[in-house]
């Protein structure tokens, strides 16, 4: 069965985990235990409805707060596919867990609340989801009951998220808007009939309708090495396995291919999955290849096929979303993991940030805070083999780590 | 040979839990696979195979061992060892206790599951593992919905959930110092219904108490309690024989069983696709606070 990984996005009480809530709740994918448990605390809490964000924040400073403040993975299923829902926090202060969640998904919602319509925090959740090239973006306008289920709020609101659209820079996208009320459970899973003008669809039809194509751009196949299997036994005493994961098209027994970076040729003798050989390895399949040439490759090399390489060099130009309470600053160094291989970097120059407000940029930048976004460029201290991110999801995308602290600082997307 | 090797064919999760496992072998050098005899950690046993076949598993397994094991899963357990010639490790909670680093509890709901995570960190110490692979899935609990695959530990094995690595795209960071740990959970995606469906597509051999058969058991609380030496037990609950089976394997003294005519495992994935109670819903630990898990989490639970 298909799966998909959809991100919400929404300010905070805007009500993305109870509209996730409403999903599982309406889809029967609440188990009865969970569901008394929802039953009990909302009651202990004076709410005369039940609260479903209980069954989302799952963290005791979280249900103190009522906010979610880290993603959340929820898990539910229809007749057609399994979905997983990363529930993003909405808070400003926790945008780079916003960008955890969307790095990992196929397709978005974003809320807003009809009361208050398009604000500054809409205008940052979609300029995120346009950076990461996020396909299918379905925005729902929720709260509808608490606007009368107004048709003239919902088209104001429509208005002005059509104007921010036109300022995006990736316009690949499809966009649906669902007026909704995920209190109510108006237009989630459920038509509803209090919104006799609205001809579309509840939300959920529009998640069971994402395609494949609706997903991403798929590029060409790239295949990071990720360990190096020597059995070393009787039976496979000269076997030596290229294990990793096939990104972008595909690969094919016979295939002529280049090891990067030594740029060596050769063919691809089999593909193992397990104990099965197979003919074709798709995109996302975690196999091992063989080689004809007894070649020393190791992990963080690369196969591609020939005639089809990717740029190799030891400095890029890329957007990157600061994600620390320190400060990146010219001349920082840092490590960068770009899929699976690490390189040293050091911050050559910071050209400007970006607005995720739509609002432009600011130039003469000298140093990036938390939640900034910023084209940058790094030197690195040996080449690594990369494509623009618009190309290449995955061999686009790298992350920042700190290397005092370890931690993940920042993403970035290769211009 | 077989045509194409796709996620259309092959789960999807299965691809992404591979490539969990090889990241776990190449970042770090002394990884461990944290085995209870249960349907997930049978599963992670599987996975790792794919991931580095032909060659073998290049970590060991290692079980904490309450003493309070179904005797069926200790069986099971070697067993799997000797076939597939892997190397385990089994430290006590019974040696925590007698040196006196925990203190047994007592009464109507006393268990030895919280216990174990003394007898886990020591034993991390002990052999100086760096990650620690676990079979927690996402769906199981709410506090373990939040937790990365990746989910790094401090020196005393503590989680800190407001301070988590953010992990983006399927780049997995496992840079640590000296001296933490990471655990790793390679199928956080799956869903209980997945790994039964997996088991099922994959023929994987699993403990006899899974299926149903007859027990001596005792009902409270609602619930199906195993009649045993090693489950407290009131002079007025009544020892019955039911046919029952056991959704999740933990300790005796914290497990329920279900009721359940599922003999095959056919029968136990329909079960599970119709049941309307979840997982966790006879897992006696969690029902001790809104917040259990994450509180044995913060202090080094897996």
């Amino acid at each position: 069965m298909e799966v998909l990984k959809i991100a919400t996005a929404g300010s905070v009480d805007d009500g993305k985990s109870t509209l996730i809530g409403r999903i599982l709740y309406d889809t029967k994918s609440l188990t009865t235990d969970k569901l008394e448990a929802i039953e009990k605390t909302s009651k202990q809490k004076g709410y005369d409805y039940l609260d479903f964000s209980l069954a989302t924040d799952g963290l005791v400073a979280e249900r103190e707060q009522g906010i979610t403040i880290d993603v959340a993975h929820i898990y539910f299923s229809t007749a057609t596919k399994s979905y997983i829902i990363a529930d993003t926090p909405g808070h400003v202060e926790y945008t780079r867990n916003m960008v955890t969640g969307a790095s990992t998904s196929q397709a978005a919602i974003i809320l807003i609340d009809a009361r208050k319509g398009v604000i500054e925090q809409t205008n940052r959740h979609f300029f995120i989801n346009n950076l990461l090239r996020i396909k299918t973006v379905i925005v729902a306008v929720n709260k509808m009951d608490l606007v009368n289920y107004s048709e003239e709020r919902y088209n104001e609101i429509k208005a002005d998220f059509e104007a921010l659209m036109s300022k995006r820079d990736y316009q690949d996208q499809k966009i649906v808007f669902v007026p909704v009320s995920a209190l109510k459970g108006d237009n989630v899973v459920n038509k509803t009939k209090e919104m006799p003008w609205y001809s579309g669809q509840p939300l959920l039809e529009y998640l069971e309708a994402i395609q494949q194509k609706d997903i991403f751009n798929i590029g060409t196949p790239r295949f990071p090495i990720q360990y190096v299997v020597r059995p070393k036994t009787d039976d496979f005493h000269d076997f030596r396995g290229y294990a990793g994961k096939v990104y972008g098209g595909e690969l094919n027994v016979g295939d002529d291919v280049v090891v990067l970076p030594s740029q060596t040729k050769s063919k691809i003798k089999d593909i193992y999955f397990y104990n099965q050989k197979y003919q074709t390895a798709s995109r996302r399949s975690s196999v091992t290849i063989t080689l004809e040439d007894d070649i020393n490759v190791s992990r963080g090399d690369m196969i591609v096929r020939d005639g089809d390489l990717p740029t190799i060099d030891k400095q890029f130009t890329a957007t990157i979303c600061w994600m620390d309470a320190s400060q990146l600053t010219s001349g920082g160094k840092y490590v960068v993991q770009h899929g699976i291989n690490k390189v040293l970097a050091k911050v050559d120059a910071i050209h400007h940030k970006i607005n995720p407000d739509y609002s432009g940029i600011d130039s003469d930048v000298s140093e990036l805070k938390v939640n900034d976004i910023a084209s940058v460029t790094f030197k690195l201290n040996k080449p690594i083999f990369h494509d623009a991110f618009k190309n290449h999801r995955t061999n686009g995308s790298f992350i920042l780590i700190d290397t005092q602290t370890n931690n993940t600082v920042g993403a970035g997307f290769i211009q | 040979m077989n045509n194409n090797i796709s996620t259309a064919h092959i789960n999807p999760l299965e691809n992404e839990s591979i490539y969990i496992f090889r990241e776990v072998a190449a970042q770090f050098e002394k990884p461990v696979l944290l085995f209870s005899g249960g349907k997930d950690s049978i599963t992670l046993v599987r996975l790792a195979q794919k991931a580095f076949y032909p060659a073998k598993i290049p970590f060991p397994l290692m079980h904490i061992d309450t003493g309070h094991n179904f005797p069926e899963t200790i069986e099971f357990r070697d067993k799997l060892v000797k076939e597939l010639g892997l190397e385990l490790i089994v430290r006590n909670v019974q040696d925590s206790i007698d040196a006196g680093k925990v203190k047994e509890e007592s009464g109507k709901y006393s268990s030895r599951n919280s216990l174990q995570t003394t007898t886990l960190l020591d034993a991390i110490e002990e052999f100086k593992f760096d990650a620690c692979i676990g079979g927690a899935r996402r769906d199981e609990e709410k506090a373990r919905a939040k937790e990365r695959i990746f989910s790094v530990r401090d020196d005393f094995g503590q989680w800190d959930e407001k301070n988590q690595r953010p992990e983006l795209f399927d780049m997995l960071n496992g840079q640590i110092e000296l001296g933490q740990n990471v655990r790793v959970f390679p199928i956080s995606n799956w869903t209980e219904l997945d790994v039964w469906s997996y088991i099922e597509k994959e023929n994987i051999e699993i403990p006899s108490i899974y299926f149903a058969h007859k027990r001596k058991v005792f009902l409270r609380d609602g619930l199906i309690w195993s009649h045993s030496e090693y489950v407290y037990q009131e002079e007025d609950e009544q020892v019955e024989e039911l046919m029952v089976r056991f959704r999740t394997v933990g300790d005796m003294s914290c497990t329920a069983a279900v009721l359940s005519d599922a003999v095959d495992i056919s029968t136990v994935v329909q079960e599970i696709r119709d049941s309307s109670i979840s997982e966790r819903g006879a897992r006696i630990d969690d029902k001790r606070s809104e917040a259990a898990m994450e509180k044995r989490k913060q202090q080094g639970y897996f």
